[in-house]
């Protein structure tokens, strides 16, 4: 294996250099399009590290993110959300979660609420903990609630194997994992689309690899896979750049020191034995097909919705929330009347201001102050200020 | 040996406790009048009061202990509002079952940092509660200490172009707790910055007619204390990452954390706002101390909307907000 100095890739100099260079290719497009090329960075932590390092500002003149369907809580379906509580309540049931989900507001409450109220709602870190509650509570039904991409279900697929070969019979999951390559296709198909391209995420793609996005090449749609840190940022966006200017678009792998052609064939095999993709419904898109992992055939009896249902619980929507029209990239949270007012990550009211990787709580926290400043302050070109680019004759 | 319930009844094995783990390390005359109040001598003027309750775990941890950080914690408080720290209350909550050792070497600790800070220990109380009912050993320190100069230092001192100085590396504090609790070990250890600062700030004082306002930036670290500052005050700062000094253990640490420097707490860290033309001669004289080699300007103050900027080292800045949403609890 070789070791990768990650300090190189945060190198203030190198990045000054290479946006110098950078610069007049982003500045073409920029003519060529008589606005800002639009890019949506499918990933929160893409949104978070673009503004975190302050690149999202350095490349505001030529380049418009918009954050993506990137949050797995966030494009989880209202219903499922209740259905999920819904097990909180349930009793001799355990409930094994994600940190994240504990706040996400159902119709009703909150799995932080139902655990208020005496439910049995515990955090783990990982699924294989699950199933040592499982296994610590042989009287009790523990379900694992089953939210992620491509990146969290291979460890949900290990915790199914394990509870089979060592015949747990009281561990549970509730799967709403979802694939992300259906979605981004969905957002190409859509008949308002005006994304110029996209940034594809990075651990995602380790798992299924570049060859996993082969879909957004049929759709001939400039796309790169791209990693975390500032040098990443600034050549990924330069890359797909050049990817809007071919005629014929290739899928180009920008993080190759972590995303190979084929990804990583023992998590794939480990998600074809236990799942398979089937029609799922998210939230703001529907229902989208082969979008989901269901449990497959062979672990059915470790399946919640087949092995212990419960009664579908009543869903009714947040009044205004947006979050719907976020996870698309339609708007911005900024555009939201909830947002910062009656949605706050202390108060969520919808799961975009929830999770770390949500666009409403990343905006929360870095982008809302900049929003005021732009619309007191005369804008100031950051390019030219620091003399990347020469002023205009 | 180990405390029993009966430590803080009040009875034979209170005054015993009293008498072997206290009386011998903290030694003070007012002490050991043994009255149920200090009665001591009030300087003219004014006093400023502090108190603050130390709930860390783990009760010891490299480079400090619930005792030193009990002291500093307090100390340091009134420091920072301009004034000579004098005498200090300590009150502990003790869980049965606890180590005598332990409460030993923790008091020990306590009474010397107290003397190393010149601070006499006047008034004490021990309770004990049942076994689960605490985790080990809980301290209140209350202190009271004169001030000199009353309204010298305050946010109204505050003016725009002023620098922002810290005294040291960030995070150290936090980052020892942390990685003790999560069993992650460094070789040589990374150790808590937790220390009194009463005599470096009182020469800081001395010094420098500049310096306009001073805050140890404990829970929530640097940012936190400086957004505190932007919103008190109406005026903007803007610090830059690249200044920040952080030890590169301390940095590889939060790498490992995820966790930003700005945000996690110091014990042994003031920041400084000063007149613009002190900045320099305050970072050079504050890094002749012991723990603050690290000492930099990190930032200025400027007209504005009461927002805290952080300027990165790829050109763009950032707004920075008071920490939420990810709870640091048992730090101190």
């Amino acid at each position: 294996m070789t070791t990768v100095n990650l300090l190189a890739y945060r190198d203030p100099e190198l990045f000054a250099r290479l946006l110098r260079r950078i610069i007049p290719a982003l500045e073409e497009q920029v003519q060529k399009l008589g606005r800002r090329v639009r890019i949506m960075e499918v990933c929160g932590t893409h949104t978070v590290s673009f503004s975190r390092t302050g690149v999202r500002q350095v490349l505001a003149d030529f380049v418009e993110l918009i954050s993506g369907p990137g949050c797995p809580v966030c494009v989880t379906d209202q219903s499922d959300i209740d259905h999920m509580i819904a097990y909180a309540k349930r009793p001799g049931t355990v409930v094994a979660t994600f940190g994240d989900m504990m706040q996400v507001p159902g119709s009703a409450a909150s799995l932080r609420r139902q655990r208020a109220e005496g439910a049995d709602v515990r955090v783990v870190y990982s699924p294989s903990q699950a199933v040592d509650l499982a296994l610590e509570n042989p009287q009790k039904q523990v379900v694992l609630l089953g939210v992620g991409f491509e990146t969290t279900a291979p460890g949900v697929a290990l915790s199914l194997k394990r509870a089979a070969r060592d015949g747990v019979r009281n561990y549970f999951v509730y799967s709403v994992h979802k694939l992300t390559p259906p979605a981004l296709k969905a957002l190409v198909e859509d008949p308002d689309h005006r994304l110029d391209g996209f940034l594809l995420p990075g651990h995602v793609s380790a798992i299924i690899g570049r060859r996993g996005w082969t879909l957004l090449e049929l759709l001939n749609q400039p796309a790169v896979i791209g990693g975390f840190e500032p040098l990443d940022l600034v050549v990924s966006v330069y890359r797909l750049v050049q990817e809007m200017k071919r005629p014929v678009r290739l899928v180009v792998n920008n993080y190759g020191r972590v995303v190979r052609e084929d990804g990583n064939p023992a998590a794939q095999r480990l998600l074809e034995e236990t799942f398979e993709a089937a029609p799922a419904r998210w939230r703001g898109f529907g229902m989208l097909p082969q979008s989901g992992l269901e449990i497959s055939e062979t672990y059915r009896a470790f399946d919640a919705r087949v092995a212990l249902p419960v009664d579908r619980p009543v869903t009714k929507a947040v009044r205004g929330c947006r979050c719907g029209e976020v996870v698309k990239g339609k708007e911005t949270p900024l555009q939201c009347r909830l947002f910062g007012t009656a949605c706050t990550p202390e108060r969520p009211l919808g799961p975009c201001m929830v999770s770390d990787e949500g666009t409403c709580s990343i905006y929360y926290q870095y982008e809302r102050s900049h929003h005021r400043d732009r619309r007191e302050e005369p804008h100031e070109d950051y390019a030219l200020a620091r003399g990347w680019r020469q002023p205009d004759a | 040996m180990r405390i029993m319930l009966s430590h803080g009844d009040g009875g034979s094995l209170t005054h015993e406790l009293v008498a072997q783990v206290f009386r011998p390390v903290f030694g003070d005359e007012l002490l050991e009048e043994q009255g149920d109040a200090a009665v001591v001598p009030s300087p003219s003027g004014h006093l400023a009061i502090s108190t603050d309750s130390f709930v860390v775990q783990p009760l010891e941890f490299p480079g400090g202990d619930i005792g030193t950080l009990a002291v500093a914690g307090t100390v340091n408080d009134l420091a920072v509002s301009g004034a000579v720290p004098e005498y200090l209350s300590v009150a502990f909550v003790l869980e049965e079952g606890l180590e005598m050792a332990l409460l030993r070497r923790i008091a020990a600790s306590l009474a010397r940092t107290a003397a190393a800070a010149g601070v006499r220990v006047v008034a004490g109380d021990t309770k004990v509660v049942e076994r689960g009912k605490g985790d080990g050993i809980y301290v209140t320190t209350t202190g009271v200490g004169r001030v000199p100069e009353p309204g010298r230092l305050g946010f109204h001192r505050i003016q725009p172009g002023d620098h922002v100085v810290v005294s040291g590396g960030l995070a150290e504090h936090a980052v020892a707790v942390l990685c003790e609790r999560a069993g992650i070990r460094f070789d040589p250890p990374l150790r808590s910055d937790c220390r009194p600062l009463n005599r470096m700030i009182q020469d800081l004082l001395a010094q420098f007619r500049g310096v306009r306002f001073l805050r140890d930036p404990t829970r929530g670290g640097v940012a936190t204390t400086l957004k505190e500052v932007t919103l008190g005050t109406g005026l903007d700062i803007q610090i830059e990452e690249g200044r920040l000094p952080v030890r590169p253990e301390v940095g590889g640490a939060l790498e490992l954390l995820g966790m930003e420097p700005w945000y996690l707490a110091n014990e042994g860290k003031v920041l400084i706002v000063v007149a613009p033309e002190e900045a320099g001669d305050v970072t050079a004289f504050l890094r002749e101390y012991p723990g603050q080699e690290l000492a930099a300007e990190i930032g200025r103050v400027s007209a504005g909307h009461g927002d805290l900027w952080l300027k990165t080292p790829y050109g763009g800045r950032r707004s920075l907000g008071m920490l939420s949403g990810a709870p640091l609890p048992r730090i101190c």
